[in-house]
């Protein structure tokens, strides 16, 4: 495989979660204080980067196989789990990921929030909120750039690809000084879970010893045959949650079945 | 201290199992019978993942629409 596919994927899965961690900064830093959310930021971005530099080279030490194996299994875990949200959300099972009330609702928060002075930080608050949502998003971000780019013994890459997607992110939401709440989130989302299922299915088999017909080739099937099945799943339940709506009210997220999940601890 | 395990576990938990660990164990169980076939069957069964991860997918998403997990 290439390195661009590879940064794009990474590019893609990075943006998602940068969009997130921006809404969490600008609720921090507009509502509270400067300073102290940035202290946050900073302190997030130095345990994400003890990481990187911890797993980073360690995991590249193990042997291809065990490697694949494992973080194939990992990698179809997680991006098994992106699909089905995107898939519940796209049927209308579970409300869209909206990062203007996201932002909404931090904001409405960190009003209420007192303000308490601890360890030369000014705002406590401020500080913690900035450093859980930045360290949580950016952890998403670590655990994909580890793993493709470990896969493709190329971290070079995927860090090239998840710093291009967080500078394109922070230099927008400066500019825009909002939340970024037209980027079509959901469908970032959706994209994202199709590849790292892809990606994990094919490293997955290989570490279990198969080999895939036409090698790396065989990605430009299993990629779009995933993509086309989760679209077919979403628009067969898109059609069952339309038929379940009573007569009179519109199938959307608060229909009869609406599915409430744990997306405020993982951010898919 | 008990209590900043849990939840350390917790997170770790929700960050890669989810809301649904039976994705989870389907994908564990099918690349278990994938290295078993391949290694002590000789089939070169690069099906069975892919088919795995779609069933799962089905299986997991009629549980969470019929409120079942």
């Amino acid at each position: 495989m290439t390195a661009l596919p590879l940064v794009l994927t990474v590019f893609v899965a990075c943006a998602v979660e940068a969009i997130e961690a921006l809404t969490i900064v600008l609720a921090a830093g507009l509502t509270r204080e400067w300073r102290s959310t940035f202290q946050g930021m900073a302190a997030a971005l130095v345990v994400l980067a003890a990481i990187v530099a911890v797993l980073g080279p360690t995991i590249t030490l193990l042997p291809l196989t065990a490697l694949r194996l494992v973080i194939g299994a990992l990698l179809a875990i997680f991006g098994l789990q992106w699909l089905r949200k995107a898939i519940l959300r796209a049927a209308g099972y579970k409300a869209l990921h909206d990062e203007a009330s996201a932002y909404l609702r931090e904001v409405a928060a960190a009003k209420a929030a007192p303000e308490v002075h601890k360890r030369g930080v000014n705002d406590w608050y401020a500080f913690t909120l900035s450093f859980k949502g930045v360290l949580l998003e950016g952890l998403e971000v670590v655990f994909i750039v580890i793993t493709f780019g470990a896969n493709q013994h190329n971290i070079g890459a995927a860090v090239i690809g998840a710093a291009a997607a967080v500078v394109v992110v922070t230099v927008t939401g400066i500019v825009v000084r909002a939340p970024l709440s037209r980027v079509p989130e959901n469908a970032l989302k959706f994209a994202v879970g199709i590849m790292l299922t892809s990606f994990g299915t094919f490293w997955g088999a290989e570490g279990a010893g198969v080999r895939w017909p036409g090698d790396d080739a065989a990605l430009l099937v299993l990629v779009p045959a995933v993509a086309a099945v989760s679209l077919g799943y979403a628009a067969w339940l898109r059609r069952a949650h339309r038929l379940s709506a009573a007569p009179g009210q519109t199938a959307g997220a608060a229909g009869p079945a609406s599915v409430t999940e744990s997306e405020e601890v993982t951010g898919r | 201290m008990i209590r900043a395990l849990k939840s350390f576990g917790a997170f770790w938990y929700d960050f890669v199992i989810g809301d649904d660990w039976q994705v989870a164990a389907i994908v564990v169980v099918a690349l278990a019978v994938t290295a078993l076939l391949v290694h002590a069957a000789g089939i070169n069964a690069w099906w069975l993942l892919p088919l795995a991860a779609f069933a799962a997918l089905a299986w997991s998403l009629h549980r969470a629409t019929s409120g079942k997990s």
